[in-house]
């Protein structure tokens, strides 16, 4: 292209304040992916309809496809890599997801983990269909629902001390 | 990557109208849940866009002077769910954008958005036509405020005249106070889906809540622009709050909606879903407003 556009953006991705010229034309996924190697990030649908871009902008979940990259100006980004502890260690959720049977391929579970953060940052206990309604935004087309559903409920009672509901669940 | 020919960011209101005075051509992004789906698809491929998202001052629920409810058009449909002005008075609109898309778009689709792109079946459209919304827009000649039934030419289109952006939505203090509403989207699925129908209700009733002082009533999807039913309103209004009415009032939506056949669905049965939606759309308002029915 003749005249292609860049634009520095500045943001903080993961805890880290990073910045880098970036293609005015490019989608929050492809700047978190290419430039910033982010691959938890997965390409899925690219029209925002199957959650598997899913990242947390400012404390609230979006489908990074159809956000454009020159956004990320000034925000916090967390994406599934930011999850990990000081040593690598996975969270609590991710744990879950393993021990629940909630991932089978793995495409979408980037995604439905970075919503099931938003609803786990919101520390309170909402109900099985508030939950439905927080996690609507994803496709899974390998383990079904109920295996993810059961993950971030165990981990949200877990999480409140509700250890024997958690193991009821 | 986005076939995007060129990407103007608007740092404010006049400088976006600027940057539209100087690239007549382009398409205005707000939150792009609609514009880069389009432009994935091929249909807005290789336009130049003006961004106004960054521009903060467009988001958020105030009061104005004379108690009416502005709503900054940029403000996400998750802002206006969890607002405690639209809380308080209007809650059937955070209802109603909470059945937009799924959370992620909820969070990045604004109201703005979602009435500018003309479009019949926007969850947020047929409660704002019931509400008696005004849309504020902000041009080169300065601002003007219309009904949102005016901003609607066809579908698709908007009056949104050169370089002008949408700025605002109003709800007058009229037009709320007193006022309860229920929305009900009818749709496959219950989430990530777009209205069969659509169907917004309110009501306004009298101190003894026996008689309808006032009922509203509003479609997507019931024709080619989100639209009122001025004859079901006629049927209802300063009669008595009974079955017969509700009855009557749902029947008569029939003589003003004229829905087509789409792959979504055929016009008979949204035309029967659509006398359905206004029976019980107007009887939950009822039962919100405090008032009772026979039988």
């Amino acid at each position: 292209m003749a005249n292609q556009q860049y634009k520095l953006v500045s943001c903080i991705i993961n805890g880290k304040p990073v910045e880098k010229m970036i293609d005015v034309r490019a989608s929050l996924t492809d700047m978190l992916r290419d430039d910033y190697r982010l691959t938890s990030v997965k390409k899925g649908c690219e029209v925002g309809e199957c959650g598997a871009c899913n990242v947390i902008i400012n404390g609230e979940c979006f489908n990074s496809c159809i956000y454009l990259a020159v956004w990320a100006e000034g925000k916090e980004i967390l994406t599934l890599e930011g999850l990990a502890g000081p040593n690598g260690e996975i969270s609590d959720i991710q744990q879950a997801f393993i021990d629940e049977a909630a991932v089978q391929c793995g495409f979408c579970s980037p995604g439905f983990i970075m919503s099931a953060v938003e609803i786990l940052e919101a520390k309170r206990e909402f109900s099985d269909d508030e939950i439905r309604k927080l996690m609507s935004g994803h496709l899974c087309r390998c383990t079904g629902y109920e295996n993810i559903f059961r993950a971030v409920k165990k981990t949200m009672l877990r999480r409140l001390g509700k250890n024997k509901e958690a193991d009821a669940v | 990557m986005y076939d995007i020919k060129a990407l103007y960011e608007a740092e404010n209101v006049p400088h976006a109208i600027q940057l539209l005075q100087e690239h007549p051509e382009a398409q205005i992004i707000a939150g792009g849940s609609d514009v880069l789906v389009q432009m994935r698809e091929g249909k807005r491929a290789g336009k130049e866009l003006v961004s106004i998202y960054m521009i903060d001052d467009l988001r958020g629920v105030s009061y104005e002077e004379d108690g009416a409810i502005r709503i900054g058009s940029l403000t996400s449909f998750s802002h206006i769910t969890r607002d405690p002005i639209i809380q308080k008075h209007i809650n059937v609109l955070g209802e109603a954008v909470d059945m937009v898309g799924g959370p992620q778009i909820r969070n990045i689709g604004t109201i703005g958005g979602n009435t500018c792109n003309g479009v019949t079946s926007a969850d947020s459209a047929s409660t704002l036509h019931a509400w008696d919304a005004i849309v504020e827009l902000t041009g080169p000649n300065g601002i003007r405020r219309i009904p949102i039934k005016d901003f609607y030419i066809k579908a698709g289109k908007v009056d949104l005249q050169p370089a002008e952006l949408q700025t605002a939505i109003i709800i007058p203090k009229a037009a709320y106070e007193g006022y309860q509403g229920h929305y009900i989207k009818y749709a496959m699925r219950n989430a990530m889906d777009i209205a069969t129908t659509g169907c917004s209700v309110n009501v306004k009733l009298s101190a003894d809540k026996k008689i309808f002082e006032d009922v509203r009533i509003a479609y997507g999807v019931a024709g080619p622009v989100p639209m009122r039913a001025p004859s079901a309103e006629a049927k209802a209004k300063g009669k008595a709050v009974s079955s017969a009415t509700v009855k009557e009032f749902a029947q008569a939506v029939l003589d003003d909606i004229h829905p087509r056949d789409s792959w979504r669905a055929a016009k008979d049965f949204r035309q029967h879903i659509a006398v359905v939606l206004a029976e019980r759309a107007l009887k939950e308002s009822i039962r919100l407003a405090g008032g009772e029915i026979d039988g």
